[in-house]
């Protein structure tokens, strides 16, 4: 990830995705190193510009609680983390609320998009369709 | 060193696109190549076998769609799906094949249209297509539960019509169809226009249109992409035409004409798109139900004119289903850990052509569709939400996940306070995920200059020797499943180009230089 869009934010990349995914902290490096990769892939058609606001996004994200918890997002407690990001979710302003979508969705992209969740959460299909059901 | 030398080509006529319009068009004027005359059909995308599509989506998508099928409105707050691969969107939609509602044309009220006229086309390509009711051996459980839930709800569900050929059920129609049962224009009009002798030449991109010319880059099949290469050499092409087709879609139409800075063009393009806005509902039930197998798209819901919403039968994949769910941590894992018992409704607003929603290009000339939710589609969408929850809970379902709720998961105690739970005061633009995959609009069909883009035959007012085959044409959205009615549309606008052909094409001019 050393020329990744998140690599100068990792800890902080990785601290929010655990708390939009829960599950992700049962992840291994090899398991992160996967979910990044996906991530990337995604934003690699996106214009530069876009990588550079996500990563000011992410600084924001883990800065802001200072303002209301006095800790940065990475020093908060699960359940403070979760409340803030609520908060962030629900922001008045649509700039912030659009960024939080944009980066859940790169979360969701990154862990839902292995091969090894679908087959975690029972997703099945298969190109074979009723062949293999029946 | 300079730029590299642009390669002359002429064509009697060139066909941009090749989804449901330019793969309907495309076969209908076959018969000029008959008389000899020269078809070309140029495509952005590349020719994907049924084979490569593996149904995985973060394979996929990118190789199928503009933007990996999250094309975002110029605000962000909804992503715009469409095909960009040969086929169009026929390759990727679900094969529902419905006939052009009756009351939506008369009220287009397009001088020249006759709902009559476009049923008539319209069933010419149902019929070539195998358009058919599924068998009910077919129909999985995700389906019958929805069937059945409205009948315990009190609504009607129907059954679509599809236009499959032995379709073995894999339940990724979004991803291509791998065993290569759905007749879309990739399987059925694109083939027989090629064995006609049109010419088809995909990772082919119109740049610009120019008087009677498209200038048109052909680029290299990028190291480990899906799809066969271009049948071109790579490079910049411009190519003369005495009749130029556009059916680049409701979005690359109206976006092609505005960085063509055409003279004359009428300047209500890109005026007028619809897309029927869509939420993906969910509702989890106590056991495993079959929802990955199976034809996903085989009912639906027509409140359309009462209550300005239709409700689908659907099933996606992991990250479409996460990123669709409102929310975050664990109550969006619970849900997504469920997915073996999940039933899957979309649920449609037929939103209304208003100013403001439009098409526009950037300074690179790429598209921007600017998107703003009227009260009417909000409210639209908001009774939809509620009308599925009264369907999944009336189906068995344990709770229902309804993005315009607040938190979004509705227990079954709560299926006495949905119109509460479920409101639009809790439909936040950018919070929540609203797509969209019947683009529409942008050229809109009518009488002249000053009320739209081209006349009934796709003729560009003003501009004769330009026509346009696209849901483009669509002056208003048409509330319900498009592809036919697209087809229908472009039938006309080959007849029109047939019967111009005399004063459009000279006859031998263009062939000889090609």
């Amino acid at each position: 990830m050393s020329n990744a869009t998140f690599a100068p934010v990792r800890d902080r990349f990785r601290t929010i995705a655990r708390t939009i995914v829960p599950e992700a902290e049962a992840l291994d490096e090899g398991g992160w190193v996967e979910l990044e990769r996906i991530v990337e892939q995604g934003l690699a058609s996106r214009p530069s510009s876009v990588r550079r606001q996500l990563r000011l996004f992410v600084r924001a994200l883990d800065l802001l609680p200072l303002l209301r918890f006095g800790r940065t997002f990475r020093a908060l407690d699960h359940q403070r983390r979760t409340r803030f990001l609520l908060a962030v979710q629900d922001a008045p302003f649509l700039l912030v609320r659009r960024g939080f979508w944009g980066l859940r969705t790169l979360v969701f992209m990154g862990y839902y998009g292995r091969a090894s969740t679908a087959a975690t959460i029972g997703y099945r299909a298969d190109v074979r369709g009723w062949e293999i059901r029946r | 060193m300079g730029d590299p030398p642009v390669i002359e080509k002429a064509y009697d006529v060139v066909i941009i696109g090749s989804g449901a319009g330019g793969g309907a068009v495309a076969q209908e004027l076959a018969p000029l190549v008959r008389e000899g005359r020269n078809v070309l059909l140029i495509e952005q995308g590349p020719r994907i076998s049924p084979e490569e599509c593996n149904g995985v989506e973060l394979d996929m998508a990118p190789a199928l769609y503009q933007d990996d099928g999250g094309f975002l409105t110029a605000d962000g707050t909804m992503t715009l799906a469409f095909g960009r691969v040969y086929g169009g969107s026929t390759f990727v939609y679900t094969g529902t094949s419905m006939q052009p509602p009756e009351r939506v044309i008369r009220n287009w009220n397009v001088p020249g249209v006759e709902h009559s006229d476009l049923d008539a086309r319209a069933r010419k390509f149902a019929a070539q297509n195998n358009v058919h009711y599924l068998a009910d051996e077919l129909i999985n459980e995700n389906n019958r539960l929805f069937v059945d839930g409205c009948r315990r709800a009190g609504y009607v569900a129907q059954q679509f019509p599809i236009n499959v050929r032995g379709c073995n059920g894999a339940s990724i129609c979004n991803l291509g169809c791998h065993s290569g049962a759905k007749q879309g224009t990739h399987r059925v009009q694109l083939p027989a226009a090629e064995q006609a002798g049109v010419e088809v030449v995909t990772r082919a991109e119109a740049l610009r249109i120019e008087e009677r010319a498209v200038i048109v880059r052909v680029l290299n099949k990028p190291d480990g992409a899906k799809g066969q290469p271009s049948e071109w050499p790579s490079g910049d092409y411009r190519i003369r035409a005495g009749a130029i087709i556009l059916a680049a879609g409701a979005v690359g139409s109206p976006a092609l004409l505005l960085r063509s800075h055409l003279p004359g063009l009428p300047r209500r393009v890109g005026e007028g798109f619809t897309c029927h806005p869509a939420h993906i509902l969910v509702g989890e039930h106590p056991r495993p139900i079959t929802n990955d197998v199976g034809h996903p798209k085989s009912f639906f819901v027509d409140r359309a004119e009462e209550e300005g919403y239709v409700l689908e039968t659907c099933m996606y994949f992991p990250f479409t289903t996460a990123k669709n769910l409102a929310g975050f941590g664990e109550p969006h894992s619970t849900l997504m850990r469920a997915f073996p018992r999940l039933q899957m409704i979309l649920v449609l607003a037929c939103d209304k052509a208003v100013p403001g929603n439009r098409v526009t290009v950037d300074r690179d000339g790429a598209p921007r569709v600017h998107y703003r939710f009227t009260d009417e589609t909000i409210a639209a969408l908001i009774r939809a939400t509620r009308a599925s929850a009264r369907i999944f809970f009336a189906a068995g379902a344990l709770r229902v996940h309804a993005p315009s709720a607040n938190p979004p998961l509705l227990e079954a105690s709560d299926a006495d306070r949905i119109d509460e739970r479920i409101d639009a005061r809790h439909f936040k633009p950018g919070k929540i995920s609203v797509s969209a995959a019947h683009l529409m609009g942008g050229c809109g069909m009518g009488r002249s200059a000053a009320d739209s883009v081209t006349d009934s035959y796709g003729r560009v007012h003003g501009i004769p020797w330009l026509r346009v085959a696209d849901a483009s044409l669509f002056p208003d959205s048409l509330e319900i499943n498009p592809y036919l009615t697209i087809m229908a549309l472009a039938d006309r606008v080959a007849e029109g180009i047939r019967q111009d052909a005399g004063s459009l094409l000279p006859m031998n001019e263009a062939v000889s230089r090609c």
